[in-house]
């Protein structure tokens, strides 16, 4: 492998496999390159470098007695904060949980490391993954590193820009309303948010738990697969993860995509959408076409009422889940003389505006009086969303959209607009309120140099179909991994 | 302006979140002006609309509607965790964790 050439799941594997390097040696650069690039990305919280080492040593042990290695041996991953790590401080970028290390591993993490992947650190994020930019962390924002005077996107900005900045070789977020696939999109890699209850949620710190999944990040489709296999199944944790069996997701990348049915909603391509955006999204549709898909033009009439639905649901899951930081068992407790008073101190210190500004809403919905107007009223909504979803697959195998209406803005650009950033996941959180899984997939970038994201939708537990697709597209587009 | 700053102060009162001045103008705007965006739900006809209370398993699935494989049985598991657990808190007292006095005597 050349020195410019980036690392992927099938490269580490032959490297390790013909001993031309080790897990350590692959391990050790990481966290030299993360040591001196990353005060310039501000990509990673935290590193763990000593666990680490411990699973490098493992798999090279391995090697040397000549033993089957697992999946992902020796690939380097970072974990969004919000994911817990036993022994590694996790913050979810906020100062209420700034000295929070959790006594145990999410099951994806504990997955991970079974499959023998070697954790580098935790990404920085919008805090408790409430954001669109990446901004709302209490530790700074992360830049984007294809143009870094741009957010990342968010809330997953760091695993993002971990990835496209080569200090990760892959990477998982956490996807509520679009916060994989819009940080995806704004730093032009693959971006996979899986079904609601592919992959379980124990030990994920809850910000909406009827939205909420983990899903990865990787420089290519097939590596985002490679991950999903490891990570998917049933955890008898999490009662919301799925007891379906789960694909090989790998195995479905090579299938043809010739005669599949290619829905494109009119809705998402009105008013609001930047031209070059289109026009990127419109040319990957048209190379889809060439390889034989069929193009379908589809109504999804409620998709407009997606960002009010998203926005009261996702408050009010929020308003409730985040009532367990009160200074009683767990990270920043402000002194105060009653309980009461302990409580308003600390989350009023502890939490940030955008956390607190969800907090408020959400609490609003709920409350006496207006439960029936806003949270119940967005429940409905919720189902005809879903209803759109249903008809449409009767009649296409995947749907084609753009990701995000623009490319990635500059940093403070929406800082003081919540309204104006809220918008900003039109196109993502339709598929989040419906449970589906999507894909969003470089698809080319705008004259000013800043990468395009299509997105790809296909039913419940399809991720084969958005990952055969995704993967169609790239191998046409050139690369030949 | 349909947002009080009644409405804000009740609000926060409800969530346990002490407020700066500031903050209580601020999301007094900013609330008025995103359920403002919100009432836009009003137009949607949602008569005979059942709420989505089940993400994936309301569409039935597999024909298993209603039906949660996912369950298990109700089988105790030990859980000898109080130490880990005890340990992030910022005032524990084993087995408990202290709060500032609740109730006077």
């Amino acid at each position: 492998m050349s020195a410019t050439a980036r690392w992927t799941i099938p490269a580490i594997r032959d490297a390790l496999l013909s001993k031309k390097a080790s897990a350590r040696e692959i391990y050790s650069d990481f966290l030299t390159k993360i040591e001196k690039q990353n005060a310039k990305w501000n990509a990673y919280l935290s590193l763990s470098k000593e666990r680490g080492l411990a699973q490098a040593d493992r798999i090279d042990t391995s090697i040397a007695r000549g033993e089957n290695l697992p999946p992902l041996a020796g690939v380097p991953v970072a974990i969004k904060d919000v994911i817990s790590t036993m022994g590694i401080r996790t913050t979810c970028s906020s100062k209420i949980l700034e000295h929070y290390v959790p006594p145990y591993d999410a099951t994806a993490v504990e997955r991970l490391e079974k499959a023998g992947a070697l954790f580098l650190g935790k990404t920085n994020c919008d805090e408790f993954a409430m954001g669109g930019s990446n901004e709302n962390s209490a530790y700074g924002p992360v830049r984007n590193p294809v143009a870094p005077d741009h957010v990342p996107g968010g809330s997953s900005g760091g695993s993002a820009a971990a990835v496209a900045a080569d200090l990760a070789v892959v990477s998982l977020g956490t996807d509520t309303g679009g916060s994989i696939r819009q940080p995806g999109s704004y730093c032009g890699i693959p971006a996979l948010m899986p079904t609601y209850g592919r992959v379980s949620r124990y030990g994920l710190v809850a910000f909406a738990s009827s939205l909420d999944k983990i899903g990865p990040f990787a420089t290519n489709v097939s590596d985002a697969a490679a991950v999903l296999s490891v990570i998917a199944g049933h955890d008898a944790n999490d009662s919301t993860s799925a007891a379906l069996p789960v694909a090989d997701y790998t195995a479905a990348l090579g299938r043809s995509v010739q005669g599949l049915r290619i829905g494109v909603p009119e809705d998402y391509f009105g008013e609001g959408l930047d031209e070059e955006v289109r026009q990127r999204v419109q040319s990957a549709i048209a190379t889809l076409e060439k390889l034989g898909c069929r193009r379908i033009p589809l109504q999804m009439p409620h998709t407009e009422f997606a960002i009010a639905t998203y926005y009261i649901i996702a408050t009010a899951e929020a308003s409730s889940n985040l009532a367990r930081f009160d200074g009683v068992r767990y990270g920043l407790r402000v002194p105060a003389a009653t309980l009461g008073d302990m409580y308003r101190k600390t989350r009023g210190q502890g939490f940030g505006p955008e956390v607190k500004r969800r907090i408020m809403l959400g609490t609003y919905a709920l409350s006496s009086g207006y439960y029936g107007a806003y949270y119940l009223r967005a429940q409905k909504v919720r189902s005809l969303i879903a209803q759109d979803f249903a008809e449409a697959f009767q009649k296409v195998d995947v749907i084609v959209t753009p990701t995000a209406p623009t490319p990635a803005f500059k940093i403070g650009e929406k800082a003081a607009d919540p309204l104006q950033m809220y918008l900003a996941d039109i196109y993502t959180v339709t598929g989040s309120l419906a449970g589906v899984p999507g894909i969003s997939v470089p698809c080319g970038e705008t004259k000013a140099g800043l990468p395009v994201g299509m997105q790809i939708f296909a039913n419940h537990f399809d991720e084969a179909r958005v990952l055969q697709v995704a993967r169609a597209y790239e191998r046409a587009m050139g690369d030949a991994d | 302006m349909n947002i009080s700053r009644e409405d804000v102060l009740r609000v926060a009162q409800l969530a346990h979140l002490e407020l700066t001045p500031e903050e209580v103008n601020t999301f007094q705007e900013q609330l008025d002006q995103i359920l403002g965006y919100v009432d836009k739900l009003k137009e949607v006809d949602v008569t005979n609309v059942e709420p989505m209370a089940q993400v994936v398993f309301a569409a039935g699935r597999d024909g298993k509607a209603g039906a949660h494989p996912e369950l298990r049985e109700d089988i105790l598991i030990a859980c000898n965790t109080a130490e880990p657990i005890l340990a992030q808190a910022s005032d524990a007292a084993k087995p408990f964790f202290r709060v500032p006095k609740v109730i006077e005597r």
